[in-house]
């Protein structure tokens, strides 16, 4: 008998098929991995058996029973708990409260017995939380701790971890494997889902690969090995871009120099950021997620003001300008949010136009034959599955991504701003992503591309920056880059010291 | 002469802030669940028909405040039914709902009453004093029963949200709806039942008006005490003991302004009464950065 | 069986069939409270619908009573599609019409064709004028616009309220009514012996050039960018306090054009009640209009047919005029509602 079993799901939204006849089986006391790309639906499969979304088809076993899980109260009530990867916590709450959120009981609520309990839970689990701290002071890694706890304290006997560690430096995941190694003991079964083939091969016991939303296989790990489950993952064995050659290296194009930024909270999110991008090279910026990324793609956008330091591009001062005069001086912006820079409501051809307003617009009025044109033109040009009059939020994430491509790199911009131009698409689109990405590089364009994904810095960048804690702590040329030397730099071991 | 004339402004001051206190903490209940309720000026001049009108009709104050509850309740159901569970805009919708009361009210109000030329009214909730006798303070604490309640709610309400498992659940919901939906909880029951606390406060609020302070129904009894209640939220900065300060602060400065116009002395009275809205205004701009506002404040929240 | 309800996005003929449905159920749910009252609901909807149009007179005042409406509608629209929740359009009507009051005390000996363009661009300018600090505060200090806005309706009462008993009392009578604006600001009258004035005209070139603004300009383009996504209009490069502004402002102007339109072509002088709610009417107009410029002309000549059926009903069913309101809003709330409700179908499984 399984603790968890799923028959036969199928999860549809609109036309796009999230899960296609999946099954999937969880023993009790096991750590499983679900394994698969961004966008194989292995969240949407978990979202489904914590109740947050409803298949269309199939249904779920809890310990050889049938039952409904229609929300997450359905799925507490079956003992699963999940961390979803945006956690759940509210921030103007304590831990004490958040973990009795949701609670029965007693009508009131003594602030000393819920944190006494709280703490006695975290002895007991051995995960270390401060009952009393207000979530909103916590790091990422405590925050990750007081989720784990809240579905613990649920009395969970499965718990899902989705993408646990895609916010933690290593460090943070040796506690974290630590605490599931002790939790797998006391007969709790685990599902850990994660793209990382190291973390996985480490971890689990078993593994199942989705697979564009169908269920690839489940391997066991004793017999399988990472070029096996590299496999099953992209169905087949060589795939990405690769650079070709080493073109030469320009003149300095983006001038960076001793970027800060303090934010509202007075936390330093910034410090001392330098760096020179120049004319046909693709500088990387590796990091671990939330270490200053999005403050550098803010500024360098002309959407944040940087507290400190300044940049230029070629020799004009650009610090602290609006994103016209960015765009105006040859800046071109890939940002990470898509939906923060395209406006879904607006067609594909007004959202073409909207950067470069004045351009298509005499004495205030839209010259609309152009706006439409010159839709046309780039929609052929970066083949995008849409129409300039469709509403751009009916396109897909990969035909979006391609609206921005156009848009932007359709005026051939000295300098390209690329941020985590590839996450949540799919294998295909992050391809040709990837692909334009080089062409403006071959174009004599200088880049500069911020990714969570190693594969694609390596794969891409001429040189390597790696942030950590808002701090630029090395750049390597990427002959010298490897893969471990870029992951101890991106937890602080290597490279400058703190301050 | 000044100890009468500071006696009665403090007087007065408990008893213009009694409405103003019911109908802020029903929009703290609202607004902490995530929900800015713009009916509350259309929800006050409902219980203020409604309160008045039933009290008239039955002879008994009390029903008509049980009555005006009723009504505050079903006008909060019906703020939620649009906002909590159709998700539609709250800025429009508590306006609607402000202008439905308020026409529905008058609508009432002609069919039952006509158009008297004397305008009908009932003997008002008497006034107690604990303080009987004892000089000043026999004057300036005696006060309707509402008026106590009033003032007891404060903590109470602050309690309700800090203290007990409903307040709790109430923060959660309006801070972060996706986290307490995660933690089992049924967001749409948490914001519905705040709106029907909260209408059945604003109502108290209004009838508070018709059924202690005039007697009477008149057409022009809220005249803006609403709107007041929404700014007053912001000074208050959503905590319930601001709430006091605010009342008081507001109430006083109503009753001093009435007191000055009792006197005869010429002062540009209605320009002194823009003062409130414009020290609102000031205190948001200057506040502004800081509030405590409730992160999920007009958002509505669907699952998927 | 059973059913379930699913989301599934309105196709473009329910869209177009949400007033029609509205209406309806509008209809519907005021049948109850007109029975409750004793009343016919069906001969209550023939004196709303039918029997204003069936005479010249009360025809004509269906325009008269759209005329207010066709402006304040255009004045939400045009903050509405901003992004900019201007609620403030009662305040800046009563500013429009206190500011031509004044003017057209003052406009003695002038030729019409001076004064009367002066009174349309002083109505305008008092509007833009009242919303001018709520849209500073809310471009430099981010100050929500939505409570500034509704504590500035309380405000210019207050003022109008002081100057009225202060220095524009009747001296004969003692009531707070202004004097007189001279006749030569008058409105033209576009049909003798009717009140339709020839603001009606100037609200329909307002609305005309709202719609092209909004449709077919670069500003039109931002505005609309601007309301349905802030972040990603900033992030293109438009200038979203600036554009936010004047979007507030010019708001504003259509709002205190239709007071001054009122005073002007209607009352001649000023009263405390001279708004008493139109502005918070062209809420109603907007939204039944789904913020479609070009649609608030129907939706505002529907609202002031029923305004104008309301006094009909009140003389042939004794039922009091408050019945009209309490339509409109109703109808107001179920057409917010019914937009969300088409996104539904009900499923078997």
């Amino acid at each position: 008998m399984n603790a968890i079993q799923m028959t036969g799901i199928t999860k549809r939204f609109g036309d796009l098929v999230a899960n296609d006849n999946v099954d999937f089986e969880l023993k009790a006391g096991e750590i499983h991995a679900l394994l698969g790309e961004n966008g194989a639906g292995k969240t949407t499969l978990m979202r489904i058996l914590y109740g947050l979304y409803h298949a269309d088809e199939g249904d779920i076993q809890v310990n050889g029973r049938r039952v409904s899980i229609v929300s997450p109260k359905d799925a507490i009530h079956n003992r699963i708990g999940m961390v979803t990867q945006h956690f759940t916590l509210v921030s103007t709450l304590t831990v004490a409260e958040n973990l009795t959120l949701g609670e029965k009981g007693s009508i009131t609520i003594n602030k000393r017995t819920i944190e006494q309990k709280i703490s006695d839970a975290a002895e007991q689990y051995g995960i270390p939380v401060k009952p009393d701290a207000l979530i909103s002071s916590l790091s990422v890694g405590e925050r990750q701790r007081v989720e784990i706890l809240k579905a613990l304290n649920r009395n969970a006997k499965v718990l899902i971890l989705d993408e646990p560690t895609a916010v933690l430096v290593p460090q943070e995941v040796d506690v974290l494997f630590e605490v599931l190694e002790r939790l797998r003991k006391s007969g709790l079964s685990v599902v850990f889902i994660s793209h990382k083939l190291n973390e996985v091969m480490a971890l689990c016991d078993r593994i199942s690969v989705l697979r564009l939303g169908k269920m690839a296989g489940t391997v066991v790990k004793g017999e399988t090995n990472k070029t096996e489950l590299a496999c099953m993952m992209v169905g087949h064995e060589t795939f990405g871009v690769k650079r070709q050659g080493k073109a030469p290296r320009g003149k300095v194009i983006l001038r960076v120099e001793n970027l800060s930024l303090r934010d509202k909270k007075g936390l330093d999110t910034l410090r001392d950021v330098s760096f020179e991008v120049h004319t046909g090279e693709i500088l990387g910026i590796a990091g671990v997620s939330g270490n200053g990324q999005s403050e550098l793609t803010g500024i360098l956008s002309g959407t944040i003001k940087p507290t400190g330091g300044q940049f230029h591009l070629e020799d004009r001062n650009l610090t602290g300008t609006e994103p016209l005069q960015i765009t105006r001086a040859g800046i071109g912006r890939i940002a990470e949010d898509r939906h923060a820079s395209l406006v879904g409501e607006l067609t594909v051809a007004e959202n073409i136009a909207l950067e470069y307003l004045d351009e298509f617009v005499s004495h205030g009025v839209l010259d609309r034959k152009k706006i439409h044109q010159n839709a046309e033109k780039l929609i052929k040009e970066y083949d995008i599955k849409a129409r300039p009059e469709d509403r751009l939020r009916t396109l897909s994430g990969g035909n979006m991504q391609k609206v921005i491509l156009a848009r932007t790199l359709s005026r051939e911009p000295k300098f390209v701003l690329a941020s985590q131009p590839t996450r949540g698409l799919d294998v295909g689109a992050t391809d040709y992503v990837d692909h334009r990405l080089l062409d403006q590089r071959d174009r004599g364009a200088a880049v500069l591309l911020l990714s969570e994904d190693l594969d694609e810095i390596m794969s891409l960048s001429d040189r390597v920056a790696v942030i950590y804690e808002g701090q630029i702590v090395g750049i390597l040329p990427i002959e010298e880059v490897t893969r471990e030397k870029l992951g101890l730099m991106m937890c602080g071991s290597i490279g400058k010291q703190k301050t | 002469m000044e100890n009468i004339f500071i006696v009665g402004l403090l007087a007065a001051t408990l008893r213009v802030a009694t409405p103003l206190i019911f109908g802020t903490l029903g929009e703290l209940f609202s607004e902490r669940s995530g929900v800015l309720n713009l009916g509350i000026e259309g929800i006050m001049f409902l219980g203020a028909f409604v309160g008045f009108t039933a009290a008239k009709l039955t002879g008994s104050l009390w029903l008509g405040l049980l009555m005006a509850i009723i009504a505050g309740v079903i006008a909060g159901l019906v703020m939620a039914l649009l906002t909590v569970r159709l998700g539609v805009n709250q800025h429009v919708s508590g306006l609607g709902l402000t202008l439905l009361w308020t026409a529905l009210s008058l609508f009432g109000f002609r069919m039952i009453f006509g158009e008297p030329s004397v305008m009908p009214s009932i003997s008002t909730f008497p006034t107690i004093s604990p303080f009987e006798g004892v000089p000043y303070l026999g004057t300036i604490f005696e006060q309707r029963l509402l008026t106590y309640i009033a003032f007891a709610l404060i903590p109470l309400v602050g309690w309700i949200i800090n203290r007990t498992r409903f307040g709790l659940n109430i923060r959660a919901v309006g801070e972060n709806p996706e986290a307490a939906d995660a933690a089992g909880l049924n967001v749409y029951r948490i914001r519905t039942q705040s709106q029907m606390i909260g209408g059945a406060l604003m109502a108290v609020g209004g009838a508070f008006l018709s059924q202690a302070m005039l007697g009477a129904m008149s057409f022009g009894i809220i005249s803006g005490r609403g709107w007041v209640c929404i700014a007053l939220i912001i000074f208050a900065n959503w905590k319930a003991i601001g709430v006091l300060w605010g009342s008081l602060l507001f109430g006083g400065f109503f009753a001093l302004q009435l007191a000055l116009q009792a006197t005869g002395i010429k002062l540009p009275y209605e320009l002194l009464m823009t003062l409130p809205y414009i020290v609102t205004i000031l205190a948001l701009t200057i506040a502004g950065r800081n509030v405590s506002v409730p992160s999920a404040l007009l958002k509505p929240y669907q699952r998927e | 069986m059973k059913f379930k309800i699913v989301k599934v996005p309105a196709t473009i003929w329910m869209r177009v069939l949400i007033p029609v449905l509205s209406i309806l159920v509008t209809f519907i749910i005021t049948s109850i409270l007109i029975l409750i009252a004793g009343g016919n609901p069906l001969e209550a909807y023939y004196y709303f619908l039918i029997a204003p149009l069936s005479d010249r007179v009360s025809a004509l005042e269906v325009l008269v009573k759209a005329t207010p409406l066709l402006l304040t509608g255009a004045c939400a629209i045009f903050a509405f599609t901003a992004g900019y929740w201007n609620i403030g359009g009662e305040g800046q009507f009563l500013a429009g019409a206190f500011a031509a009051t004044g003017a057209g005390i003052m406009l003695v000996d002038v030729p019409p064709a001076v004064s009367i363009p002066v009174m349309i661009l002083v109505s305008f300018l008092a509007g833009a004028l009242w919303a001018l600090i709520p849209a500073w505060l809310k471009a430099k200090l981010a100050v929500d616009e939505v409570v500034t806005t509704l504590l500035f309706n309380s405000i210019i009462l207050f003022i109008i309220a002081y100057t009225l008993n202060n220095f524009w009392r009747n001296p004969l009578t003692g009531w707070p009514q202004s004097p007189e604006i001279s006749e030569t600001a008058h409105f033209l009258r576009l049909i003798p012996r009717s009140r339709l004035h020839m603001g009606f005209l100037v609200a329909l070139v307002v609305i005309v050039i709202e719609w092209f603004v909004l449709a077919r300009t670069s500003l039109g383009l931002k505005m609309r960018a601007l309301g349905m996504g802030k972040t990603a209009a900033r992030f293109a490069g438009i200038n979203v306090n600036g554009t936010l502004f004047i979007a507030a402002l010019v708001s504003g102007g259509f709002a205190g054009l239709a007071g001054g339109g009122d005073i002007a072509g209607i009352h001649f002088h000023l009263i405390e009640a001279v708004a008493s709610g139109l502005g918070y009417s062209g809420i109603i107009v907007a939204m039944f209009a789904a913020l479609n410029p070009l649609a608030v002309i129907p939706s505002a000549l529907f609202i002031g047919l029923i305004d104008t059926g309301a006094q009909g009903v009140s003389r042939a069913l004794g039922l009091p005029t408050y019945l009209g309101d309490t339509v409109q809003t109703t109808l107001l709330l179920v057409t917010l509602a019914m937009f969300v409700l088409v996104n539904y179908r009900i499923k078997k499984v």
